[in-house]
């Protein structure tokens, strides 16, 4: 019974991976990895983690996703091109690779507990009681400086998407683009001499810069 | 008292003053730093007359005494302290010297008022005296170097004293640079002596030098040839001779204090002070001879045809210091430091009338220009006089009796050196012409516009100050010569200096008159105590014939000299339509400069340009800095490529370098 | 099922991950795929934590799941500010850190 239950978990949590890395449309690709978490919390339920099954599902696919989908309606659905370069293929073959070599190692290791379905079941094992007691006894410190990262993380993000004075005109934008750069602050290909002080070149696809209200010549951002 | 006790204030006096003359030089007022400097060589006289005494009172045997102040560089193997050496010949040494500078020093302190330099000159030539002093009292080859290698900075400072003249700059590069080739002569002496007798002291290396070394061993003669092209460099010798003349480029009291008295007579000094090593090489002190010898002749036939006052004075010296070069080398020590005594009162004598005349001159100093001065500087012509006097060899003048000792030695040794005994003569007939001639032309005949006016009570004053040598227009700022011109007839400190060193040459022969007095020779003895050549000493009857045959020259050339320039008039310039191509070799000096232009100038030039375009330019330049900076850039190009700005690459070598980490692990686990 | 199975299952996750990283062009896409590598490295404690029989694997994932958090956080903060910036989301124009 837990053989089949795996298997449905697995192939799940592998088809929202996939899923994940092929669909277009960002929008669905989200959608994939909530599908790809509960899949992994129905695994963690197997190895008998019911704390962590239950925060995966409540906190990650439960906040983040919803986070990351409010990011996603605001930015919008950006098409990607396709595009010719050769990481599109060397990609994946070195994902191959480091699959194989992963599983290897692992299988390979000669450690006695994989073949072994897991230690002797203890009663209490993965319950928040247990979990909760080795938070605060144990784990104390990386508690709480999980708790400080947190405080980091917000505030960070507060600063990071803040706006300074209102909504700002698209001209007003346009303007501080297109101003010259002051001294001593282009970038170190500049510096090196490689290229002279203009404007982010046209990227390897051949697409124009979405600065291009902005007069090309009077310096980067 | 230990005469060491004073001889330690002989060098602090001089040293104090040059100290105290440099660092207060803006706020001494009017001409206190020439009295200081003045005051400060005249304590050292009288510290050395108090050394004197002291030494006096102990007995002839007991008088070589040494003093170490610190250590300067005592290690393994080597034991250079601050040492000095009191014995006859240093105390003999530094009563001449400091005595003679004190005379310049006063002569200095009118004849050069009006310069702006007049603060440092004295700071100069106080510092020349004290590493004079130095090189005389030093105990080891390392203060002797010392001493050395400060009385060429000294030279050279002094001679570009009149900086902005490049004529004088130029002199003072030539003099130095000539100096330093003796300097390597003398160090590398010094380090082939060490290595075999493991010891810088003299004393100790005088007493270990007969054990080291055998009779005429080549190291010992390679070493003794070394301090012979030091001794040459220092005292003008041919072939490094040719520094002395442009020498003349400086200040007449220079001229007259280290180019004539002093400074050139420490290669003299020190072939007599290494005269245990001579003794024990007597190659090298042949060569130093004929050395000796080659310059007496061919300086006095330069000093014959050349027209600048100062100028034929210089040759003079070369001349004369040849024969105390001469006499050291064979033996004739005391008779050499005799020599240079006189020579010292009456060269600085006649370098100092000729800085009167120079003065009266308004600074030219051609003797075409001059004549009759006679009238006008009477106190001037009589000093001349007595020191053209003395240095022909006139008797009873002091020349006459310190260069016959030196000749009637050589006669006296036999064998070779009786050729360099009759060169003596043949020098010295040429010597009493070129002397006469200097004086004629310049004292007799019709007077000159110069002095003519002088005659009048004017001083002659030149519109627009000018080089001597090649009419360049100057000014009187500081760098030149100041406008001032002086003559000894309305200075008193001149009078004074002037005085002392005409009654000292006229009279400076008296302490050793064969058959009546030793004076000299008995005091200097105890240092030469182990000479085997002091003892030779000339019959009394040979001495006195070769004082005969000396003062026959004398008269002789005087009155070659009076004919050719006074009596027949027109005979000088007949004599030079006949003799042109002698006439001009003479007068460029026997090619000596442009030969050593073509063998080691131009070469240097030549080798310096090469490195400077070839090795720097190219191979440091471009090849190891430049490849250097290359590679890097390169290299920095190649690893700059990684960092493209683009994330997805920077994942993926992530990803690579991850993949790589567990693969080696994977394979070396298996 | 052995404990082996889960580790697999989670290096297959990662890689699939990380050619996600490697092969996607949109900021937003590429930190899902970063979601799924952490992930992964999940379950891999999850299964070690069942074999070993102590909850600290658990605990550490618990942990790992803060981090990733937090690190979506500002991720998506910087992709907000950079779409308000009118700057194509697209890490391959975004290459200015470069030389």
């Amino acid at each position: 019974m837990s053989a089949v239950l795996f298997f449905i978990a697995a192939i799940g949590a592998l088809g929202g991976a996939i899923a994940v890395v092929t669909l277009r449309n960002p929008f669905y690709s989200v959608l994939a990895l909530v599908v790809h978490l509960v899949m992994l919390a129905a695994l963690f339920l197997l190895l008998r983690a019911e704390f962590v099954a239950a925060a995966q599902v409540i906190v990650y696919a439960g906040a983040v996703m919803v986070l990351y989908v409010f990011v996603v309606a605001y930015v919008g659905e950006a098409e990607e091109l396709a595009g010719g370069n050769t990481l599109r293929i060397l990609g994946p073959l070195i994902a191959v690779a480091l699959a194989i070599v992963l599983c290897i190692a692992m299988l390979g290791s000669g450690l006695a507990g994989i073949k072994s379905k897991g230690a002797h079941y203890v009663l209490g094992f993965g319950t928040p009681r247990q979990i909760g007691t080795l938070l605060l006894t144990k784990y104390l410190f990386p508690f709480e400086l999980a708790s400080i990262l947190l405080l980091v993380a917000a505030v960070g993000a507060v600063m990071l998407a803040r706006r300074r004075r209102g909504l700002e005109p698209d001209e007003e934008i346009r303007r501080r683009i297109g101003t010259p750069r002051p001294a001593y602050t282009g970038t170190m290909a500049e510096a090196a001499g490689e290229r002279g002080g203009e404007l982010a070149p046209a990227p390897r696809t051949g697409r124009q810069p979405v600065v291009s209200g902005a007069a090309p010549d009077e310096g980067g951002w | 008292m230990a005469p060491t006790t004073f001889a330690w204030p002989i060098l602090l006096c001089p040293l104090v003053g040059t100290v105290v003359i440099a660092l207060g030089y803006r706020r001494l007022p009017g001409r206190s730093a020439g009295w200081i400097g003045t005051l400060a060589i005249a304590l050292a006289f009288g510290f050395s007359v108090a050394t004197l005494v002291a030494m006096l009172h102990h007995s002839p045997s007991h008088r070589t005494f040494t003093s170490a102040l610190w250590n300067y560089d005592v290690s393994a193997g080597v034991d250079a302290q601050v040492s000095i050496l009191v014995d006859p010949v240093s105390v003999f040494m530094v009563l001449v010297v400091s005595g003679v500078s004190a005379m310049i020093h006063l002569y200095s302190v009118s004849y050069l008022t009006a310069d702006r330099g007049y603060s440092r000159y004295f700071a100069y030539l106080n510092y020349f005296v004290f590493s004079m002093l130095l090189l005389v009292l030093a105990g080891n080859f390392v203060l002797l170097i010392v001493g050395w290698a400060f009385v060429g900075a000294a030279s050279y400072l002094l001679i570009s004293f009149w900086y902005r003249r490049t004529t004088a700059t130029g002199a003072g590069l030539k003099a130095f640079v000539i100096n330093a080739v003796g300097d390597v002569g003398l160090v590398l002496a010094t380090f082939i002596l060490f290595k075999h007798t493991g010891t810088v002291e003299f004393l100790k290396t005088f007493r270990r030098v007969p054990l080291v070394f055998p009779h005429d061993s080549t190291p010992l003669v390679v070493a003794c040839l070394l301090l012979g092209v030091g001794a040459f460099a220092k005292s003008a010798q041919v072939p490094l001779h040719t520094w002395l003349p442009d020498a003349m480029e400086g200040p007449t009291p220079v001229s007259a204090l280290i180019h004539a008295a002093t400074m050139v007579t420490a290669g003299v000094y020190l072939i007599v002070r290494m005269h245990t090593l001579f003794e024990q090489a007597p190659t090298a002190a042949d060569v130093t001879a004929i050395g000796g010898g080659l310059t007496v002749l061919i300086a006095a036939s330069i000093a014959l045809v050349v027209t600048d006052l100062k100028r034929v004075i210089a040759y003079s010296t070369m001349s004369q210091i040849g024969y105390m070069i001469m006499g050291a080398s064979v033996g004739a020590y005391s008779a050499a430091l005799f020599h240079l005594m006189t020579h010292a009162f009456f060269k600085a004598l006649l370098f100092m009338a000729a800085g009167s005349v120079i003065g009266a001159m308004a600074g030219s100093q051609s003797l075409d220009r001059m004549g009759g001065f006679r009238k006008a500087l009477p106190f001037t012509f009589v000093c001349f006089l007595v020191g053209g006097l003395a240095l022909s060899g006139f008797p009873p003048f002091s020349g006459w009796l310190s260069k016959d000792d030196i000749i009637d030695f050589l006669n006296h040794r036999g064998g070779g050196f009786v050729i360099l005994g009759v060169l003596g003569y043949v020098a010295a007939f040429m010597t009493g012409i070129y002397t006469f001639r200097m004086i004629f032309r310049v004292f007799f005949g019709a007077p000159c516009e110069e002095a003519r006016e002088l005659e009048q009570g004017h001083l002659a004053h030149a519109d627009v100050p000018r080089n001597p040598m090649t009419g360049e227009e100057e000014d009187v700022d500081v760098g030149f010569p100041g406008p001032g011109h002086y003559i000894a007839e309305r200075e008193i400190p001149m009078k004074v200096a002037m005085t002392a060193l005409a009654v000292l040459a006229l009279i400076g022969g008296a302490l050793q008159i064969p058959a009546v007095d030793h004076a000299i020779s008995t005091f200097l003895s105890p240092t030469f105590a182990t000479s085997h050549l002091y003892r030779h000493e000339p019959s009394t009857g040979s001495a006195w014939l070769g004082l005969a045959i000396g003062a026959l020259v004398a008269v002789a050339a005087i009155a070659v000299a009076y004919r050719v320039w006074i009596a027949v008039p027109g005979t000088a310039t007949r004599l030079r339509e006949r003799f042109a191509a002698v006439h001009t070799f003479l007068f460029n000096k026997w090619y000596f400069d442009e030969l050593i232009d073509l063998l080691i100038v131009r070469p240097a030039l030549w080798f310096g340009r090469m490195a400077d375009s070839v090795l720097e330019r190219v191979i440091v330049g471009e090849g190891i800095t430049g490849g250097a900076v290359g590679l890097v850039r390169a290299g920095s190009a190649a690893v700059r490529r990684a960092q493209s700005g683009f994330l997805r690459y920077y994942a993926g070598l992530m990803v690579i370098g991850l993949f790589a980490v567990a693969l080696y692990f994977l394979v070396s686990s298996s | 099922m052995a404990i082996g199975w889960y580790l697999v299952v989670s290096a297959l996750i990662f890689c699939i991950g990380a050619a996600g990283v490697l092969t996607r062009r949109n900021p937003l896409v590429i930190l899902l795929c970063l979601e799924l590598m952490l992930n992964a490295a999940n379950l891999a404690l999850i299964a070690f934590s069942r074999m070993w029989g102590g909850e600290d694997g658990q605990v550490f994932a618990l942990i790992v799941m803060v981090v990733a958090a937090c690190e979506v956080v500002i991720g998506l903060g910087l992709i907000v500010a950079i779409y308000r910036r009118r700057l194509p989301i697209d890490v391959d124009e975004l290459s200015e850190l470069q030389g």
